[in-house]
């Protein structure tokens, strides 16, 4: 299978592997995808009291592609507001990474790991 | 894909590479004696004659057959093809349209028999057990009055456990059920001795045991008689079995393939089980993992494991170093378990991160050694992303955990 120089650089080279506390109050956890589909993606982001991401950390188990679009948008989240993290589209990690046809749920899924991590994170804010 | 050095080759039940000596003695028959052996009337017909009569020896030697029992065709699936419907046309009529075979066949063991299903056929895939291997109780409860056709192959090509061959046999011939055999695994790494097992009809293929691509035989018992409706007609070639002139060079690839097979398979065996040992040794010190199939009932040529919290395609990804193969079709754009895996009852997460290794020939203390060093490190490496792995460690118990799937 022919991967983009994009996904192959993630994949040997993964940014930003981790994980955070998630009973921390400023951190949203997003975990989506199963593990009988061959793609499990869990993301996390730490938010500062100005509303912008300031770490995100992510693992994902699924294949090149998957960890490659995780590992992605763990760079694009930081520094960013957590309105501008929501606005980012799979079609932006698809292009970004050169996914093939085949990938593109690869990037759904990130998008999905982003929008779950900030539920997560208003809804404990919501709480407090 | 082109990189510098080519991966170390493990993938010895895929295909082999041919043995040079086989490949020595192929060459004249391409370039000097190059006449059809079916040619009559002069010296080039009679000389090809002669090598694929001495190369219909060796294989039938390797096997404890008769060389009248042997004949040719292009592969193991053709031989496959001619054995199923072949005796399933022929048998029918005075027997029924029940065949029995087993979940975890070659897909040219399966297919066929899809096919006579299509054509008014009725089938059992019987599923093995969990070790890979089918019980005979089983075996013996899917027979029907009409029951004409079993086939059961001899090594498995995911997991290389061996079946029980001569008890299926009899239980066949106690019922007069004619029974196929794939071998297309089993030469040169089990004995076989059709002189006293019970099959009526083997399948065999040259390169899996270092002979060329494109020739394998199909053994058709004569004592007692074994008849099959020809596949493929024309020049009456095989004594009306098989049609088609007889490629010399490849026959000739066979034979000698075969003799060394016969010659070399107990020192070679001993050897190859000693890197299997190896192999299954070290990597046994990876955290969950999990040997797919039976390990007593095996040939020592086969190691398939499955690396529990690892998803498959990356792990091939991560493993290009090593040709090897792996339980799930990633090619595809929906993920496929292998189904061999999953007639084991192996999950999907399971069957997905599951690898073959196949030893072979030309393998070396070296290439296992490395083998194992590299499958450590990238297997630590893709758990150490896995939140899987994490919740594992974490004593999450992930059946319990509700997934959302999609």
């Amino acid at each position: 299978m022919a991967y983009s120089d994009k996904v192959l650089d993630h994949y040997e080279h993964p940014r930003n592997v981790g994980s955070l506390d998630k009973n921390d109050p400023t951190v949203g956890t997003g975990m989506v995808g199963a593990p009988a589909c061959g793609d499990v993606m869990k993301l996390q982001i730490k938010v500062n009291d100005k509303g912008v991401i300031e770490d995100a950390k992510f693992k994902t188990y699924g294949c090149g592609s998957a960890i490659a679009s995780s590992s992605l948008v763990t760079e694009w989240l930081k520094g960013r507001t957590i309105d501008e993290a929501y606005a980012i589209k799979n079609s932006d990690i698809a292009e970004e990474l050169a996914l093939p046809p085949v990938k593109i749920h690869c990037s759904v899924l990130a998008e999905d790991a982003i929008k779950a991590a900030v539920a997560d994170l208003k809804a404990k804010q919501g709480n407090k | 894909m082109t990189t510098g050095r080519k991966p170390i080759y493990l993938d010895y039940s895929a295909t082999t590479p041919v043995d040079p000596r086989v490949a020595a003695k192929m060459i004249p028959f391409l370039t000097e004696d190059f006449g059809n052996p079916a040619s009559r009337s002069h010296a080039y017909g009679w000389v090809a004659e002669e090598a694929v009569e001495n190369a219909r020896n060796e294989v039938a030697k390797l096997v404890g057959a008769d060389p009248r029992e042997i004949v040719w065709t292009s592969g193991a699936t053709e031989s496959n093809n001619l054995a199923i419907k072949g005796a399933a046309h022929f048998y029918a009529p005075t027997k029924g349209k029940h065949i029995i075979t087993v979940a975890t066949e070659h897909k040219a063991v399966i297919d066929p028999v899809r096919e006579l299903e299509r054509e008014g056929f009725e089938a059992t895939f019987l599923e093995p057990d969990a070790n890979g291997l089918v019980s005979l109780e089983k075996f013996k409860a899917a027979i029907r009055p009409d029951t004409v056709l079993a086939s059961v192959m001899f090594v498995n090509n995911e997991i290389g456990v061996i079946q029980d061959i001569e008890g299926i046999g009899n239980i066949c011939r106690e019922n007069n059920i004619i029974f196929h055999v794939d071998a297309a695994q089993a030469t040169g790494k089990v004995k076989i001795d059709l002189e006293k097992l019970p099959v009526d009809l083997m399948s065999f293929s040259a390169h899996k045991t270092y002979g060329p691509k494109g020739i394998g035989a199909l053994f058709v018992r004569r004592k007692p008689r074994v008849r099959i409706e020809a596949q493929m007609h024309g020049g009456g070639h095989e004594r009306g079995m098989r049609s088609g002139t007889l490629p010399t060079h490849q026959i000739v690839g066979m034979g000698e393939a075969f003799r060394i097979a016969r010659e070399e398979m107990d020192t070679e065996n001993e050897r190859i089980r000693m890197l299997r040992d190896r192999l299954l040794k070290g990597l046994s010190e990876i955290e969950e993992t999990y040997v797919n199939g039976d390990l007593v009932h095996r040939v020592p040529h086969n190691l398939n494991m499955s690396f529990n919290y690892v998803e498959g395609e990356s792990l091939m990804m991560a493993v290009k170093d090593i040709a090897v193969s792996s339980g799930s079709a990633c090619t595809s754009a929906s993920l496929e378990p292998s189904y061999v895996l999953r007639a084991l009852g192996r999950s999907d997460e399971l069957a997905h991160s599951s690898i073959r290794f196949s030893i072979g020939r030309f393998t070396t203390e070296a290439d296992v050694d490395y083998t194992i060093k590299l499958m450590k490190e990238k297997i630590a490496k893709l758990r150490e992303l896995s939140p899987l792995w994490e919740m594992f460690k974490d004593g999450v118990d992930l059946s319990k955990v509700e997934w959302a799937a999609h």
